[in-house]
Order: C-alpha cells, then structure tokens, then sequence
C-alpha cells in the first residue's frame, strides 16, 4: 500500500474542515479527487505534505506502512511525497536550477545518496525538460516570480519530473492550462507514471481525466468523501454537478 | 507566526559564533592608556618620521576637543578610552621572505578560518597583506606587483617608505577633524593597508588584507589609503572575523580612498567580527570611517559591503564626486541577529557635472537587532545634470525585530534626479511550507531565500569573496526565521 488514510479529522482555523477521510492508494495507481469548492480538497493535499497549523484531532496517514504525520514537511518530501501547488508560490531571486538542485541532493542524502554530480544533474534537467515542454528561460529565472499561471502549473510538474517522488499530489494542475499545455502536462504525468509510484489529482474537470485516466474517482463533498467510483463517476459528475450527492450523503448520514 | 518558526528563529539564534576562539601568539603591547607620551611611543615603535608623529599629535589634541557622536540609532555602555591599549603586537617581527617564515601559530590561526594563505596564494591569484593584531605579518606577491610599480604594502612600511606618498593624499579624504572616531584613529592608528597604483595601471589580482583581532582589551585601529593614479584599477578586498571575547573590542577605522581622473577603485568588504553571545555581551563595536574621492574626470569608486558581524556597527561608505562623469556605487548587505545593532548607509555627495550614483542596500534583521539604513544624498548647486537611484530593502525574519530607513536628501540643483526606493518584507510561511515540500529543511530555505534576496549585491562581488559571503549570511543567520 502506498497511502493509507484513516478516520482522518483536521481543524483549520478552530473548524473541523475534514470530517473522516478514508482512502487506500496502491503504487501504480491514479485517484482522482473531485468536489465542489471549499468542500476540503486542498486542506487533504496540504495535511498529508505536512502544513503547519493544520490540527490533526483523529486518524492516521500512513505512507507505505510509515506515519506521516509525526514527520516533519521535509522529511516528507524526503520519504517521496510530492505535492504540486494549486497556488504555486513566488520566490523572489532563488533561481528554479538552485532549488532544484538543493532539494535533489536533500532528497538524495535523506536516502543515503551521494551529492548528484553537476554534469549528471544538467542532463537530468535537460531530459526533464524536454518531457514537460518546458521554456529554458524558465530554469533561470527566479522560482514561479513573474510566470503565468500557466507556467507555473507546468514548473510545478517540471519540479515533480525531476524529483521523482513515490507520491505525486497534483491540486487542480489543470486550471489555468491552455490545451495544449494541458496536454503536455498530462503526458508528463503518464509518461512518468509507473507500478512504483502512486498519482492523486484533485481536478474539477472530467477533460483532465481524458488524458490522465484514474483508476478510481473519489467525490470530496463537505470534509467526506461520499462517492467513489470508476472513471464514469467523472462523466457522471460532470453531466450532474454534486447536489445528487449532497442528497446520497444525507441518506447516508441519516 | 507559526510556532515551528518561532522555535526555528530560537535556534538559529541559540547559534554560537563559530570562529569564537583565540589564538596564543605572545603579544608586545602598551599598558592601557592614552596621552601624549602614548602616541609617541607608537610613533617610536614604529620607527615613524617626523611628518607621521606631528600628524598624531594634532589629532589627538583635536581628539580632546571634541565629544563621542550618539546620533546614531545605537544603544551602547559609555567606552573608557583609557582602559584601551593602543598597541600590541605580535613579539616576532622576522623580515619574511616566504610564506613558510611565518609564525605556526598564526599559520593555525588562519587555517581555521579557512584562509590557508598558500591555498590564496595557489588558488585564487590573491595577494594576501595579513594584517594580525596591528602589525603586518605576513605579505605576498609584492615582488609581482613591484614590477608593475604597484605599491601594496602595510601602512607602516608605506610610512617609512613612500612617505611622499602617504604625505600627499593622508587625511585628504577623511581629515583627522572629520568626526570623534576619525580623529581618535588619526592620533593611535596601529596599521593596516596601503596601496598605490600608477597611472595607466590595471592591477592584475585582488588585493586582500584578512584581518584579525587577538590580544583582550586592544583597541584596534586601522588606518588604509588606496590611491589610483589617473587611468587606473584595483579591486581591493577586506574581510575579517575575531575570536569569541567577553569585553567589548573597540574597533575604529579609517579608510580612505582616492581615484584620479579615469581611474576605478572596487573596494569590496565581508565583515564577520564577534557580534557577542545571544544577550549580546562582548562583541565587538565598528566604528568606521570609509571615504573614497573621486577626484578625477570619469573616475569611478564602487563599495560593496556584506556585514553579518560586529555587536555594534556604525558605518557609513561614501563617494565624493568631485570629478566631472564620476561614478560613486554603494552595494551593502547587513545583517543583524540577536542583539545586534546596525546604523549603515552611505553618503554620495555629488560636485560635479554628469556625476551618478547608485546606492542599492539590503538590510536583514533577526533576533530582537536593529537594523538602520541611514543614506546621504547632496547634490551641490554646480553639480549640474546629477542623477541618484537608491533602493533600500528590509528583510525581517520574526517579530522581535527592527528596520529603520533614514534616507536625507539635500538638492541644490535643479537638474538633478534623484530616485528613492524603500520596501520591507518578510519571510512568508507559505515560501518556507513551499521549501520545505520540495525536501530543503527551514534553515536552508531561509539561507535559499535571503541569498535571492541578496542577489544583486553579491554580483557585485569577487567570484570567491561571493562564495564566502553567502556561506556567512548562512552561517549567521543558521536557525534563524521559519
Ligand atoms: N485558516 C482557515 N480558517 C478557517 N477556514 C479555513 C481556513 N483555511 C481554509 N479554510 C476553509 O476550509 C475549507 C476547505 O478549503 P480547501 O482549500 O481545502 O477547499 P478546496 O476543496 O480545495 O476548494 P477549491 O476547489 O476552491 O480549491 C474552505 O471552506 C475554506 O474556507
Ligand atoms: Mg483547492
């Protein structure tokens, strides 16, 4: 099992926001995650990459039998977790191939790895660009200031390529993705999918689920998930909004 | 504040100076002291002309006259000028011909700086005046730099040896009545760098002096003066670190710098003294006086600071522009942690025609410090066509501290402009929570984002001095913000 998620319970701000999650994901598989907004999806992204300030009250997360939760965002990280931001943040004057290279060679000696060698880490680079269509330039400005939304969509799937985590959590990397960017990304992602790593994406859009095929959809609806399905459950949705469910939910609470 | 970030800011803090330890050369100095009879005897000691003790003695009886400035926004117990030695010297003073001549334990001393001298002298094409408690040990590259006709050699043999020299330009720049701590320098200053390059002379390598202050209670008192003749360069660099004490180490230079016409000095500085433990006991007070001219047509004099030491700072790197075209540049990093306390800037005081200057100031507080930019711009009434840009930048890392701007600006010609930029800023959480998601601990996220922050002033920088800088700014600022 690659991410196991118990009965988890989280408190953002003093307000329960997650209300009892439940979810199994296997190495080689793709979950998608869909929901109405604010119903919490975010918040799960950011509890399992290990936020600050975010009050765990119950449950567990477990990442290939490990517990998360009582190690630090870094060690995380380190242990394989990638998340892509949905709101990727700016980092004035720390060039993209600085960041890179320190959170590689962080990642590497957490894993008993010697420092990459610079040469082998500008091939890496080079190939991991040519995956995600990403612009030279991008390497050598400062992290995500002044990209387009866009860019800075397809940097956070670059960052993921290079890293090359057990665990990707991709939030909503499909908004503000023209089509053909949309389609690089997702590429991406499948060409980098495989039976050792595991894919979580949070989208609101079924056209994302074109490309990247979930094994399983999961529908997050007020801090649960109260569907899950196939990939028609993505069609269904589509087709019908939640308020089905919110109704479904209610008989189940009921 | 999130509470990681508190107990990270705590750490970084909690930080001992790393090069806190002391060196046991045997010292040769004066009973603690000033008067008369003290400043004759450093004279004596250092076998001075004439010209060199008059200079001294006029500046101490100017010294009497005046009283200690505390204009600066700095907090500090009252300084006994008599509990000061004025002198010490290392005891051996051999002629050296070669690096093997010098003292092993001095040798150890800068081994555990980092700074082998014969790894400067191999890698890094450096000419190296180490300058050890106020005596000159230790100088290289001389005979190299000779037969340009470039003269780098420690004030006190500039003294005796080029007096001419040290005659004409001495006190041109910053006279001994400047200010209190300007003229105590003129009257006891103990040594420090002298260099001369002729006229159409580019020097080939960096000149280096390392400082290092050793001997308990000794004040010390640097004197430089850096004269390019007319079509000149020299890049000069100055970095020092001092071992952990438990008094306050009084600190109260003079450098002054002059470039002729189409000449260009880049002096550059990394300053890492003892700033005092976390309560800021027994660091060290800088008290600086640092004045370049720009004396001729289209000179150009260009400082470039990254001060992370010192319990207290007080410093001020001017440009006078007195040369039609002149240029005058100020790139400063200043970092206080802890309870340090800074009072920094810049003064670019603009006389001739078509004179620039640029002031780019990037100021980082952490702990419970004090960070002061103070800046100084006049433009004259004959200063027609002046320009100026400033830009002064605070970084604050946690709550307890301060950031103060206090730029003056003095416009006596309608032609001139002037542009002043000023921005403060925080560490976000969200960049940190973001560094960290990418595997980087909170330290080295906070080193990642105040380097990129500090940018656009270590490329002012020497390659290898640039390298040094941003591992200090790491290193004084290890566990500090979250
Ligand atoms: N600090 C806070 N204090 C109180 N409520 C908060 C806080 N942070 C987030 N929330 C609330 O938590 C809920 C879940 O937010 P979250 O960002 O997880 O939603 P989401 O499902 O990702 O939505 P979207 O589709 O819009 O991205 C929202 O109602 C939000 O307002
Ligand atoms: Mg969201």
């Amino acid at each position: 099992m690659m991410l196991e998620i118990k009965n988890l319970h989280v408190n953002v701000g003093g307000k329960e926001i997650l209300k009892g999650i439940d979810l199994i994901v296997n190495a080689g598989e793709v979950h998608a995650i869909m929901g109405p907004n604010g119903s919490g999806k975010s918040t799960l992204a950011q509890t399992i990459a290990g936020k600050q300030d975010y009050e765990i009250t119950k449950g567990q997360v477990l990442l290939e039998g490990k517990n998360l939760l009582e190690l630090s965002p870094e060690d995380r990280a380190r242990e394989g977790v990638f998340l892509a931001f949905q709101y990727p943040i700016e980092l004035p004057g720390v060039s993209n191939t600085n960041l890179l290279k320190t959170a590689l060679n962080e990642i590497r000696k957490y894993r008993g790895l010697e420092a990459i060698d610079t040469m082998e880490f500008l091939t890496l680079i080079k190939s991991k660009m040519k995956l995600v269509e990403l612009e030279q330039s991008l390497l050598s400005r400062a992290v995500n200031e002044g990209f387009s939304g866009g860019e800075k969509k397809r940097n956070e799937i670059f960052q993921m390529a290079v890293l090359e985590p057990k665990l990707a959590i991709l939030d909503e990397t499909d908004s503000g993705l023209d089509i053909d960017a949309l389609r690089i990304v997702a590429n991406g992602v499948t060409k980098l999918k495989s039976k050792d790593n595991a894919t979580i994406v949070v989208t609101h859009y079924q056209r994302l689920l074109d490309y990247i095929i979930p094994d399983f959809v999961h529908v997050l609806y007020n801090g649960r998930i109260v569907k899950s399905g196939g990939k028609d459950l993505a069609l269904e949705l589509e087709e019908r909004g939640y308020d089905w469910l919110k109704e479904d939910k209610e008989l189940i609470a009921g | 504040m999130s509470s990681t970030e508190v107990s990270a800011i705590e750490e970084l803090t909690n930080k001992e100076y790393k090069y806190g330890f002391v060196s046991n050369i045997e010292a040769d100095s004066l009973p603690p002291g000033l008067n008369e009879d003290t400043i004759r005897k450093i004279s004596a000691i250092k076998g001075e002309p004439e010209f060199m003790l008059e200079y001294r003695l006029k500046a101490y009886n100017h010294w009497l006259t005046l009283k200690e400035p505390h204009w600066a926004n700095v907090k500090y117990p009252e300084i006994d000028y008599n509990s000061i030695s004025y002198y010490s010297a290392p005891k051996k003073k051999p002629q050296l011909k070669s690096l093997d001549e010098i003292d092993p334990e001095l040798r150890n001393t800068f081994e555990k700086l980092g700074i082998s001298l014969e790894e400067q002298k191999r890698l890094s094409n450096v000419a190296v005046d180490a300058v050890f408690d106020s005596v000159s040990v230790a100088t290289t590259f001389r005979e190299k730099l000779s037969e340009l006709g470039i003269i780098f050699c420690s004030f006190s043999e500039a003294v005796k040896n080029h007096p001419e020299i040290v005659k004409k330009y001495l006190g041109s720049v910053v006279p001994y009545t400047d200010n209190f701590f300007a003229s105590l320098n003129s009257a006891v200053f103990s040594d420090g760098s002298f260099a001369y390059i002729p006229k159409g002379i580019r020097c080939p390598m960096e000149l280096s002096t390392y400082f290092r202050m050793n001997a308990a209670n000794t004040g010390q008192f640097e004197r430089t003066l850096l004269i390019a003749d007319e079509g000149a360069y020299v890049s000069y660099l100055e970095g020092c670190t001092a071992p952990q004490r438990d008094e306050n180490q009084l600190h109260a230079a003079v450098v002054e710098l002059i470039a002729l016409d189409n000449a260009q000095i880049k002096y550059s500085t990394v300053q890492n003294w003892y700033a005092g433990d976390k309560d800021g006991k027994g660091g060290i007070y800088n008290f600086v006086t640092k004045r370049g001219a720009c004396r001729g047509v289209n000179s150009k004099i260009s400082w470039t600071q990254v001060e992370t030491g010192s319990a207290i700072t007080w410093k001020y790197p001017s440009c006078i522009l007195q040369g039609d075209n002149s240029i005058g540049e100020f790139y400063s990093v200043a970092v206080t942690n802890n309870m340090q306390q800074a009072d920094t800037g810049t003064k670019m005081i603009h006389l001739g025609k078509n004179t620039r200057s640029t002031i780019i100031s990037k100021g980082i507080s952490a702990g419970k410090s004090n960070n002061s930019y103070r800046g100084q711009v006049k433009v004259s009434r004959k200063a027609e066509n002046a320009r100026n840009f400033s830009q002064c930048d605070s970084l604050l890392l946690g709550d307890k501290c301060g950031a103060h701007t206090f730029p003056y600006l003095e416009i006596n010609n309608p032609s001139a402009q002037v542009e002043h930029e000023a921005t403060t800023s925080k560490i976000g959480e969200d960049q940190i929570f973001y560094l960290n998601q990418r595997g980087i601990s909170t330290e080295d996220a906070i080193g990642l984002i105040v380097n990129g922050y500090c940018k656009e002033v270590f490329k002012e920088l020497p390659m290898e001095f640039a390298v040094e800088a941003q591992k200090l700014l790491s290193i004084s600022l290890e566990g500090s913000v979250g």
